[in-house]
Parts: structure tokens; C-alpha cells; sequence
């Protein structure tokens, strides 16, 4: 699986989530532009790692402020990155 | 004072994050209502009777469940501690903070519980924060429900372990969780027994047999079953039958014990060293001599207080029922603890809700985001084993009529 592959599986996972379709940038910050609350990011964390079969932990997740961040740690946790 | 943030050679406020909360806050107030988190209660004349503004009223979000506040034995244990012994240690329970009271309350709690430790702390938040903080540490994972204690989540933040949440009261997504962790690593599965803000119960019994499973110790916070939920009033985990399973149990003296101060029973056989690692327990100081003495005193009451115990269900029972067939919705379907969590449509409404009833002499909480699962607004109530029932019938037609006047019910 390469980063083309995450980024596709994610942009499937993330669509219930974006509510105001917002378009989907590596850039794209899940608190200022998509406007995640705490129990979005939770439902959206663990779409995430059942998908990939894989943890986040809160530490790991307060690395991730923008999509590129999530592609590219799920990249790592799924040893690829 | 202007927004110079960002601008060169100007401060920043740093009050400036809390701008929401104060926004919220003033325009909760300007609408009127009276504020709900500055009530001061002038005069407390029992367990659950209290002068509020110079109105008498019914108290109804204590979390003084058995009613042991004003218990003459109690009481007394405490007056003759604090002539004896003084009004305070003046220092940590490892220097000069632990007199023969503290060794007492954890007897009384050995006893109680029926375990080989105890380990007390000046609050039941320094208990949560010092055992997960401690015990957890770098490379191990902390496996936690998401609608945990305040208290859980910051003793997470205090350390330096993986803190990984699931879904409330979800058994499979704790599963997947704790199978996704890597090999050789420490887990610690925290759960609670009573989730305080719906009141609800958890399937401790399949929770604990599946962290088991994947080698995980466990912590139980059981802070809203002591004395009435179990057969010994042990907690959810006693009632379930797998109390044994639990490596450490996190109580609090603030709820049915009537006072102040934490603690942590647990079996473990290495658990003492904890006094001497756990930086909540050693830096600060211990709880007063009178504080100790009541706890010892009403926790050995408390084993023995079945009539009370059946009582405080009967008033939970009642007041469920009460509350549902008048038309409020509830946190949960039927009786689980003795929190009757009532949903509100929304904050404004919430307040307006609350006032109303402290117009009609009754008081409850109202708990409202951040602290409340998915955002809700919520008016807690929770009984006491000397509420009388007459007092849960008062509750009930006071709730009927503050919930009309607000047009929450029809």
C-alpha cells in the first residue's frame, strides 16, 4: 500500500465527517478548516484504525493537525511509511 | 482590554483562550437566570435539607448517597479527632502527615473491601491522578472509556504512557484496541463502575474478562457505588462478581462516605511502594485528623447499612419512574445507580430549567459540555438514603410543575 492508496482509503473514510464539504487538501486542518469537535475526532480516529487495523494514540494524534500528517502517519503505522 | 495579540511589542492576554467561556457564561447571565455554579448554601440543616437564598431547600445533587454527613457517631468521631489530634498535619503522609487516624481510615478500608492495601488520598482526583500517572508509564498503553472522570484523563496527561480511548461503554472497540497493541507492552484498562453524568452502569464483568484476555491490568473507579451498589457495597465490580479480577479499585470519602479524601485499594503485592513513587500522594499534605477519623468512622457504618441501602433504591426507583412518566427524558431506560440524569433540550433552556426549580426549593446540578457526553445539557439529580419518601414525591410535583412553567414537558 503506498501513499496514493492511504490517501484514497482516508478521503472514503473522511467524506461522512466533512459535513460542509470542505475540499480536501494536504494542508487541510482538521480543527480550523474542517472544524472537527472532540467526539468527531474520536468517531473519525477510530474509523481510521479499523480500516488500517491500527492504533493512534492521543499522544500520537496531537502530532496531527492537517490531512497530509494523518496520510503520512497512517503511512508509518501501517509499516510503509 | 483591546486584542493586541500578535502585534509586536504588545502582550498577550494569555486570558484570552477563556473569551468563549466567558461569552457563554455572560450571556447565560444577561438572559436573567440566576447563576448556576455560584450557589451558596447559607445554612445545611441535614443530609438533605439546606437554606439556599433564605429558602429552605431539598437537596438533590450532593452525591452524599447514604446521608452519613450529619451521623451523631460520625460527627463525634470527628469533634474528638480535631481536640485530640489538632485541626491539621501540616504535612505529607511520608514526613510528618500520617497519624494513627490515617492508619485507621485504611484499615477501616482494608477491611471494607477486603484487600490487602490501602493507600489514601487528600482527594479522590489525587487518587485517579496519582495511580494512573505512576503506575502507567513510558511504552505502556492506557486503554480508557471516552467519557471518563476529569480526574482519569488529567492522571493520562500527567504520564507519559500511550493513552488510547474507545468508544463509552463499547466492549468490541475496547477489544480491537487492546488487540492492536503492540506485543510486549504494558496496558492499563481504566474503567468506571457509575458514569456520573447518565447515571449508567458498566458491563464490568465482560469489560474486565476481555482486558484479562489480552494481559491488561485493570482500574475501577468506583466513586459513585460505594456503600449501596454490591453486596457489601463494594461497587459495580462486587455486584458483577468480578471484583477479584480488578487490580485496583480508586474510591472517594466526598460521596457516600460524607467527607473528603481518595483512595486506592488493591491486592498487588509490590502496591506499597507506591507511597514512596507516587508524586500526588508525597508532595502535599495529608488530610486533617477530624476528616480521617469521620471517614474511618462511616466507612465501618457502612458495611452494615443494608437498610439504608435498600431505602436509597427505593428512592431511586421512585424518582426514575417519577420523572419518566411525567414526560422528562432520562440518561438511561431504567434504575442503574442513584443518578437520575434528566436531558435538556439545550443550556439556555437547562438554566431556565434549573432556576425553576430552585424557585420551587430544590436543588440539582447542571452539568453541561465539556464535562457531558456528546454535548448534552443536563440536570443531575442523585438521591440519598434519607431523602424520605415523602421528599421523592415533594421532587417529583416540583419537577412537573418547573417543567411546565419552562415548557420543557407538555
Amino acid at each position: 500500500m503506498d501513499r496514493a492508496e492511504v490517501d484514497k482509503r482516508i478521503r472514503t473514510l473522511i467524506e461522512p465527517f466533512n459535513q460542509k464539504d470542505v475540499s480536501i487538501e494536504d494542508a487541510t486542518s482538521f480543527t480550523d478548516d474542517l472544524e472537527f469537535d472532540s467526539l468527531t475526532v474520536m468517531d473519525f480516529v477510530a474509523a481510521i484504525e479499523d480500516e488500517f487495523d491500527i492504533i493512534i494514540s492521543m499522544n500520537q494524534q496531537a502530532e496531527i493537525e492537517n490531512y497530509g500528517q494523518l496520510v503520512d502517519a497512517v503511512l508509518i503505522l501501517t509499516g510503509k511509511g | 482590554m483591546p486584542d493586541t495579540a500578535g502585534q509586536p511589542g504588545q502582550a498577550t492576554d494569555l486570558f484570552s483562550r477563556f473569551d468563549d467561556i466567558i461569552a457563554l457564561r455572560d450571556g447565560l447571565l444577561d438572559s436573567g437566570v440566576e447563576d448556576p455554579f455560584g450557589l451558596v448554601m447559607e445554612r445545611v440543616l441535614s443530609p438533605t435539607v439546606a437554606i439556599c437564598n433564605g429558602r429552605e431547600t431539598i437537596l438533590l445533587g450532593t452525591y452524599n448517597y447514604m446521608g452519613m454527613t450529619f451521623d451523631p457517631d460520625v460527627v463525634k468521631a470527628g469533634k474528638d479527632a480535631l481536640e485530640q489530634f489538632g485541626s491539621g498535619t501540616t504535612g505529607s503522609r511520608v514526613l510528618n502527615g500520617t497519624y494513627v487516624g490515617h492508619r485507621d481510615v485504611e484499615d477501616a478500608l482494608r477491611d471494607f473491601y477486603a484487600m490487602d492495601h490501602a493507600m489514601v488520598f487528600s482527594t479522590g482526583y489525587q487518587a485517579n491522578l496519582g495511580i494512573i500517572s505512576t503506575i502507567a508509564g513510558k511504552g505502556d498503553y492506557v486503554v480508557l472509556d471516552i467519557d471518563s472522570h476529569a480526574s482519569i484523563w488529567d492522571g493520562c496527561k500527567m504520564g507519559d504512557a500511550e493513552v488510547v480511548p474507545f468508544k463509552h461503554n463499547d466492549i468490541g472497540a475496547m477489544e480491537r484496541r487492546l488487540r492492536r497493541i503492540p506485543e510486549g507492552a504494558g496496558k492499563l484498562v481504566v474503567l468506571e463502575g457509575v458514569y456520573s453524568m447518565l447515571g449508567d452502569i458498566a458491563p464490568l464483568k465482560e469489560m474486565i474478562s476481555v482486558a484479562k484476555a489480552h494481559g491488561a491490568m485493570v482500574l475501577v473507579d468506583e466513586a459513585h457505588s460505594m456503600g449501596f451498589i454490591g453486596p457489601n457495597g463494594r461497587g459495580v465490580a462486587e455486584e458483577q462478581g468480578v471484583l477479584d479480577q480488578v487490580d485496583f479499585v480508586i474510591g472517594t470519602f466526598s460521596k457516600s462516605v460524607g467527607t473528603v479524601g481518595g483512595f486506592c485499594v488493591s491486592n498487588h503485592p509490590k502496591f506499597e511502594v507506591l507511597r514512596l513513587v507516587c508524586r500526588p500522594y508525597v508532595f502535599t499534605a495529608s488530610l486533617p485528623p477530624s476528616v480521617v477519623a469521620t471517614a474511618a468512622t462511616s466507612i465501618r457504618k457502612l458495611m452494615d447499612a443494608q437498610d439504608k441501602r435498600q431505602h436509597l433504591w427505593a428512592n431511586s426507583r421512585t424518582l426514575h419512574k417519577g420523572l419518566k412518566d411525567t414526560g422528562f427524558q432520562l440518561g438511561t431506560d431504567d434504575t442503574q445507580s442513584a443518578i437520575i440524569s434528566v436531558i435538556m433540550p439545550d443550556l439556555e433552556r437547562g438554566a431556565a430549567m434549573w432556576e425553576a426549580l430552585l424557585h420551587e426549593g430544590l436543588y440539582v446540578n447542571l452539568a453541561r459540555p465539556p464535562a457531558t457526553p456528546a454535548n448534552m445539557t443536563l440536570l443531575r439529580c442523585s438521591l440519598c438514603a434519607e431523602h424520605s419518601a415523602e421528599q421523592v414525591e415533594t421532587i417529583i410535583g416540583m419537577f412537573e410543575r418547573a417543567g411546565k412553567t419552562t415548557g420543557i414537558i407538555g
